[in-house]
């Protein structure tokens, strides 16, 4: 039963092709149907979907192509949170070196925690990373510059490059949509990357790539660095869009939402984090006048993904139509 | 439910068609009760704060010049980025405006910012933090019921007078909880008493046990307890553990109410000192609207809080109706600061340029368990504070309102 | 009056003795979690929601069944360790062959759902406990007040751990069940039940989770996130001693509570991330922990 033999890894169910035409056409798909959506929904939720699915694809980057289940990206998304926040309202910073900023301060701890976390693998990975992240929360808690509860308020979006006026909530949104897109495309060019060949080559059997000769150590924290710090870009842009950086952003419950994104689009697949994101940030807001109803639906779509869904919608759909997606 | 699918300019559309009630937004008056649900504090605030606004609202006829007055509520979970996402939301797309109660600090500060650029109204029951009429005041936010720097002067002050004139701080190390310390400490010297220690602890923490060592160690008279909801209960529990109090030092709850009260039992609670500014058993005229208050909580006597929801409410309802008009918050809340205020929980009272509502503020020390004649009846009045003593002097605050 | 780094060293023994108090609620945790992932090979996320479930059966028998103290420490475990088999033989059984993270993630959100239950039910402020009468009050000790129930959760927690240490390390269960997280296989090809056996240890590790809940119930307030924080402390306790020794863990669980009593003396605002600094550290020199093997 349980305990030893050869588990199957975590990831991506359906084999990537070759044939990426279909998955180009989505994407240009998406970003139009997404351009136009402000004009149908409210743009503060749709911006808040955008930040939290580059948030996932973020997290997706390291559990469906390296294999790693970080149980702290809530660290990286919140410490750019405070260092956008930080940067634009004490120190005065325009909003994109602002974001720039943060992202640069969530690399810098990715490679930190990820130095460290790299250690060990498999579960240890997950409790280490949990345990780092928790860490900092309790820093944040404290430390003068985070505000503690009351959290940074009121950061100023700013004009970005001096001339568009943030405080738009449609500008802000094609902004937002912009540093989505930038953020997407990069983790889609990384995967399709000969980098991010080796990544899925560590994940589907390490010692292997280890004997081919690859510093495996190296790679992982090269991916794990970028995981971070475009996690980081989504944490800093949530914060200028919402003026707001509070100690949500760096709590437990924060890593577990971003897994839970991710699980539910289907983990290792390209869309399915922007998927997942959209199906939970939509949930919390329907549910949101039924208390703690909101944990215990997050909780049960978990168990039910694990144990009868893990390929995720757009795992299952990929399945259905043939193709990765 | 809130929904997010309606397109921002509809309820512009809707008012631009009905021009006769183009002074009323949305053709009707939609009074927000923000607080939290289902947490810490749902028994301070919760659903007692709807039904002490809903009640205000029946009071005043249900309608303001024929213009149909709505409370709906939400639950902000205690964080901030929740209840911003909800006051946006509610302003942008809802209709909602006015928003009442709003606990936590750390919220009600979120909910000053978006109310301010969205240009409504702020009514502040709930949340403590004397920020809201200081440093952070805004021309849209009036804040009722308490704040820091009152509970701070109402129990440092008259402690110290009283003898407990050596303190020992257990303190909750953020903000909110260096604040607190901050202005007791300064009332404590101002008194003439001393402070011999503190000590920062995290916040929510289960074990006090070798903070309250430390206390017992330095011989202060009183340890003050700088923190609040579960962590106030614990060291209270625990201190009583540790034989604290029946060694001769006493606890000074800087931030209790009088449902902690409740939850600590007598046994535990008794010979607390604390400040609040409303009590069900003041006079006769709060004993009759808590009597009505309880009758639709299940027994439950009010709070503060919830006292201050229906006089907010209730003054906020004034001004409209004297104004003819709710879609301008600051012109809104000009008006409430220039009519003075009267309510059967507060009496008489004023709104200061700053935002901040004065009245009096009373000390009052929890009854041991053979004193109490009844349920709830929990405390004894020690001392009133007059309201031009009982909070923060207009030139202390740093308010700009103020200049 | 002597004094140690410019601390009374009266203070300083109790703030010792307190630590101890905590690590032993480390040490019970952390031994539950070992046991369950010697066989089971997953990290149960639920403990900490199976030790606020102990805490709640404890309240709910004194409330609704007005069985006491005594009994709760007996039923509540039995019955916490029940539902523990229902979620293995229900749930995890089916991740049988499956990545271990799987098994990470279904009690993660098996956590947020007991939470989410006792949140709904109960509401988060807590609910008060009362000490039973046997163990009120406390003993003068020179240089502290040491209240009876606090050195009874020492007593009675070294004493849990060190059976539980006896039991697997010197008896022919304890045997079966070390060959089991050897070699599965061949401890089932010898005819003993495995899945059995896999199921009865999860309900065990839970049991002693619920157990060490019960105890906690008098000292802190039974509330429903009182679980939610303590068990990340927990697994940094567990990475930092390594889950391969039995022993270790209850080593790991009251030394890291004596650490984390001192740093409450020396520089209390660090009290709250002196053990995942440790962590770090240990990471750093012994990746494997303290009395972990190498993998």
């Amino acid at each position: 039963m349980a305990a030893r033999g050869e588990p199957a890894a975590i990831g991506p169910v359906v084999a990537a092709g070759n044939g990426l035409r279909h998955q180009h056409l989505a994407i240009a798909g998406m970003a139009a149907a997404l351009a136009v959506a402000p004009l149908v929904l409210y743009p503060v939720f749709l911006m808040k979907v955008l930040c939290f699915a580059l948030f996932a694809c973020a997290f997706n980057l390291l559990i469906g192509y390296v294999g790693l289940l970080s149980f702290g990206h809530a660290a990286f998304f919140g410490t750019a949170a405070y260092a956008a926040g930080h940067a634009a309202k004490v120190w005065g910073f325009p909003p994109e070196l602002a974001v720039l900023f943060a992202t640069a301060c969530s690399a810098l701890l990715g490679l930190v925690f990820g130095w460290l976390a790299i250690r060990r693998q498999g579960i240890y990975f997950a409790m280490i990373t949990l345990a780092l992240a928790q860490m900092l929360y309790f820093f944040y808690l404290q430390a003068p510059f985070t505000g503690g509860e009351d959290g940074i308020q009121a950061i100023p979006r700013g004009r970005l490059l001096g001339v568009l006026d943030l405080s738009h909530d449609l500008v802000m949104y094609w902004v937002v949509l912009a540093v989505f897109l930038a953020g997407f495309l990069l983790i889609y060019r990384t995967i399709h990357s000969p980098f991010g060949q080796v990544l899925k080559a560590i994940r589907e059997n390490e010692p292997r790539a280890v004997s081919l000769g690859y510093e495996v150590d190296r790679y992982k924290l090269l991916a794990f660095v970028l995981s971070a710090a475009l996690s980081g870009l989504a944490g800093g842009t949530k914060a200028i869009v919402f003026r707001l950086a509070s100690l949500t952003d760096v709590h437990w419950t924060m890593s577990g939402e971003v897994v839970l994104m991710a699980l539910v689009g289907g983990l290792g697949t390209v869309f399915g984090p922007i998927v997942g994101a959209a199906v939970i940030v939509s949930l919390q807001n329907y549910l949101a006048g039924l208390g703690h109803w909101v944990t215990i639906v997050q909780g049960l779509i978990f168990v039910a993904c694990v144990l009868a869904f893990r390929r995720g919608i757009v795992g299952e759909l990929g399945r259905l139509l043939g193709k990765p997606l | 439910m809130r929904r997010f699918l309606v397109p921002a300019g509809a309820a512009l559309l809707a008012v631009a068609a009905h021009p006769a009630l183009a002074d009323f937004t949305g053709g009707k008056v939609r009074i927000g009760v923000l607080n939290d649900q289902s947490s810490l504090y749902a028994d301070i605030t919760g659903q007692g704060s709807v039904v002490a606004a809903r009640m205000a609202v029946e009071d005043f006829g249900g309608k303001v010049k024929g213009v149909p007055i709505e409370v709906t509520f939400a639950d902000h979970q205690n964080k901030p980025d929740v209840g911003s996402n909800i006051a946006r939301q509610w302003y942008d797309t809802d209709g909602v405006d006015v928003i009442v109660d709003v606990p936590t600090s750390s919220v009600a500060l979120a909910i000053n910012e978006v109310t301010r650029e969205k240009n409504k109204v702020f009514l502040v029951s709930g949340a403590a933090t004397s920020d809201l009429t200081g440093s952070k005041c805004s021309p849209n936010t009036v804040h009722w019921t308490y704040d820091t720097w009152a509970l701070a002067n109402g129990t440092g002050s008259a402690i110290v007078q009283t003898g407990g004139d050596s303190w020992f701080f257990l303190t909750s190390d953020y903000a909110f909880g260096h604040a607190l310390e901050r202005d007791t400490e300064a009332v404590v010297l101002k008194a003439g008493g001393k402070v011999l220690g503190k000590v920062r602890h995290p916040l929510n923490n289960p074990d006090f046990s070798s903070f309250l060592l430390q206390a017992q160690a330095s011989k202060a008279k009183i340890i003050g307890l700088a923190n609040a909801g579960g962590d106030t209960i614990n060291s209270i529990k625990q201190a009583a553990e540790f034989g604290i109090v029946a060694g001769g030092q006493n606890l000074a709850g800087l931030l209790v109410f009088i449902t902690d009260v409740h939850g600590l039992g007598l046994q535990t609670a008794q010979g607390l000192i604390l400040t609040e500014s409303f009590y069900w058993d003041l006079n006769d005229s709060t004993r009759a609207w808590s009597k009505r208050f309880s009758e639709r909580m299940n027994g439950r006597v009010p709070t503060m809080v919830h006292a201050g929801v229906y006089a907010a409410v209730t003054h906020y309802l004034k001004a409209l109706d004297a104004l003819g008009a709710d879609g301008d918050g600051k012109a809104v809340v000009a008006k409430m600061k220039e009519l003075p205020t009267d309510d059967p929980l507060f009496g008489k009272g004023t709104i200061r340029k700053d935002g901040r509502k004065l009245h009096p503020v009373y000390l009052f020390e929890v009854k041991k368990p053979a004193e109490s004649k009844g349920p709830w009846d929990y405390y004894k009045l020690k001392a009133t504070i007059p309201a031009d003593k009982a909070f923060r002097p207009l030139a202390e605050g740093n308010c700009p309102l103020a200049q | 009056m002597t004094e140690l780094f410019g601390v009374p060293a009266p203070a300083l023994f109790g703030q010792l003795l307190l630590g101890l108090i905590n690590g032993a609620f480390y040490a019970i945790l952390s031994l539950g979690l070992a046991v369950i992932f010697g066989l089971l090979n997953i990290i149960n996320f639920t403990h900490g929601a199976q030790y606020m479930m102990g805490a709640f059966t404890a309240w709910m028998l004194l409330n609704w069944a007005g069985l006491g103290y005594w009994w709760a420490l007996l039923l509540a475990p039995l019955l916490v360790g029940i539902t523990g088999i229902l979620i293995e033989r229900l749930l995890l059984a089916r991740l049988a062959g499956l990545d271990h993270l799987y098994g990470l993630l279904l009690t993660f959100g098996l956590a947020l759902v007991i939470q989410g239950i006792f949140r709904n039910e109960f509401g988060s402020t807590g609910l008060p406990y009362a000490i039973p009468p046997e163990l009120r009050g406390g003993q003068n000790l020179g240089f502290m007040f040491l209240p009876n129930y606090r050195a009874w959760v020492v007593v009675v927690s070294l004493a849990v751990c060190l059976a539980t240490w006896l039991v697997i390390e010197k008896t022919r269960l304890g045997s079966y069940l070390r060959a089991a997280t050897e070699n599965p296989t061949l401890v089932q090809a010898m005819g003993i039940d495995v899945p059995k056996m896999v199921t009865l240890t999860y309900g065990f590790g839970v049991a002693l989770a619920a157990f060490a809940g019960v105890l906690a119930a008098p000292i802190y307030q039974v509330s429903p996130l009182m679980g939610a924080d303590l068990i990340i402390v927990v697994f940094a306790v567990v990475v930092i001693g390594g889950m391969g020794s039995i022993l270790g863990s209850i080593v790991t669980g009251f030394g890291l509570g004596v650490i984390e009593g001192l740093t409450k003396v020396f520089w209390p605002q660090a009290s709250s991330t002196v053990i995942f600094v440790i962590m770090a550290i240990v990471l750093l020199l012994r990746p494997a922990g303290l009395f972990g093997r190498a993998s």
